[in-house]
């Protein structure tokens, strides 16, 4: 294969990745390390830099739309952020102690859990009409936004903003440990534990993702682990991908966004097995 | 009042989302006011994330398309393995990138698309520290500014890493 053949599929792949990762909240790495190191035979530590790079294109693009559509919210997720920042420079600081096989195996048993958990609640989108949340008050983290799919207004309450915080800190801390963007953690963070709508958990995800992944970056470009030639055209085919899943997540339904999102959960779950494990 | 005129072009775009909002606007209760800042930060930081993005993938495209231009050999026989990943050297410092930008290489161009695609998340906690310090929010404030001073510090760390 020569390399525009290579640079040209190479995008076309990415567009797959950061359509669906704009419509799950996650950024679209779990596409695109299999499909650079399975398919393009590219070596692991060049998919790994692409793939935060992948992350970040999916944040940006996507939430471009979210924000301006009130689906992300906004206080929330800069809230989160305190814990995902923490957690990122915590894990770069860790990174020479903790085995990663051991951590992404433990990872992967996490999210076949939250998984399962996120299936079993499938039937539960209802929304919290008061909250008692101390910080949820305070910093009124509360929302609304326009549902384009159920034609009407959805007014929520957050809770568990304690939880939330202490799984974005770990989220974090995974992300930097890892190389990935985490927000298969994150989703399930707000969705259960802080009760945020389905779609404002994905599309809040995907707002944070880029944050978190952008204080990893530093590290990935600094070891040379950003190649022009193999993060180029992931940037721009993810980008083209997170505006068309951008459009896809108003229209659907926050039951279909989850079980969407719970299969993504399992593949990727299965993936960090298999690093964990070396099968 | 110019909140107006972004307040009606928001309501038309989002369909019923005014439902709630439009008659308290029209009576401009003090709460409305409120709503009016936090709905322009909605807006300005969908901007930053737009021009950052639109900027990036620009420049990105323009840099493989000046990469092929150059190098004719890579629409033709030149296999990927032997110009992507390990083995081929690619401009990874600043000084590299500058080198290569100044020469007209693709490579430098693609780096400095990612480089702005990097900062567009850190460009956009920034903006909204003024967002909250307009919006007299003195908790957000303080929230913002934690976020930004560690995402500085994590990416000068990595940076200082090499």
């Amino acid at each position: 294969m020569n390399a525009l053949d290579f640079v040209l599929l190479l995008a076309a792949v990415s567009v797959v990745a950061g359509a669906l990762g704009a419509v799950v909240g996650i950024g679209g790495g779990a596409v695109v390390v299999p499909a650079l190191t399975i398919l393009f035979h590219v070596d692991i530590r060049f998919a790994i830099g692409a793939s935060i790079i992948s992350v970040i294109a999916t944040s940006s693009g996507a939430a471009a739309a979210y924000v301006r559509e009130r689906m992300t919210n906004l206080r929330t997720g800069m809230f989160l952020e305190l814990g995902t920042t923490t957690g990122a420079v915590t894990g770069a600081f860790l990174t020479t102690v903790v085995p990663t096989s051991a951590l992404f195996a433990l990872f992967g048993v996490v999210l076949l859990y939250s998984g399962a958990v996120m299936f079993l609640r499938r039937h539960e989108e209802h929304q919290l009409a008061e909250s008692s949340d101390r910080i949820a008050n305070r910093l009124n983290l509360h929302g609304a936004y326009y549902d384009e799919a159920e034609g009407r207004e959805i007014v929520y309450k957050v809770t568990g903003t304690r939880m939330g915080l202490s799984i974005m800190y770990v989220a974090g801390m995974i992300s930097a440990l890892l190389g990935i963007g985490s927000g298969s953690l994150k989703v399930p963070a707000m969705d259960l534990a802080m009760h945020l709508p389905m779609k404002v958990s994905s599309a809040t995800s995907n707002f944070m993702i880029g944050v978190t992944a952008a204080a990893s970056a530093g590290v990935f470009l600094a070891r040379g682990q950003v190649d022009p030639l193999i993060a180029g055209p992931v940037a721009a085919g993810v980008l083209g991908g997170a505006v068309i899943g951008s459009r896809l997540l108003a229209k659907l339904q926050g039951r279909v966004v989850r079980l969407v999102f719970v299969v993504v959960l399992v593949v990727i779950a299965v993936e960090m097995l298999q690093r964990g494990f070396h099968l | 009042m110019s909140g107006g005129g972004v307040g009606s072009g928001v309501g038309s775009g989002v369909g019923g989302g005014d439902v709630q909002a439009g008659p308290d606007r029209a009576k401009s209760g003090p709460g409305d006011e409120g709503d009016r800042r936090v709905r322009r930060l909605e807006l300005v930081i969908s901007y930053v994330l737009r021009i950052g993005v639109v900027v990036s993938v620009a420049v990105i495209l323009a840099g493989l398309v000046l990469s092929f231009v150059r190098h004719p050999g890579y629409s033709g026989t030149i296999d990927y393995h032997s110009v992507a990943g390990p083995g081929y050297h690619f401009p990874d410092t600043f000084a590299a990138v500058a080198h290569s930008i100044a020469s007209g290489g693709g490579r430098g161009f693609i780096m400095l698309g990612l480089a702005l695609l990097v900062l567009t998340p850190v460009m956009r906690v920034a903006v909204s520290v003024f967002g909250f310090i307009f919006e007299k929010d003195p908790p957000m404030v303080a929230v913002t500014i934690f976020v930004l001073a560690v995402l500085i510090g994590s990416l000068a760390i990595g940076v200082a890493s090499r």
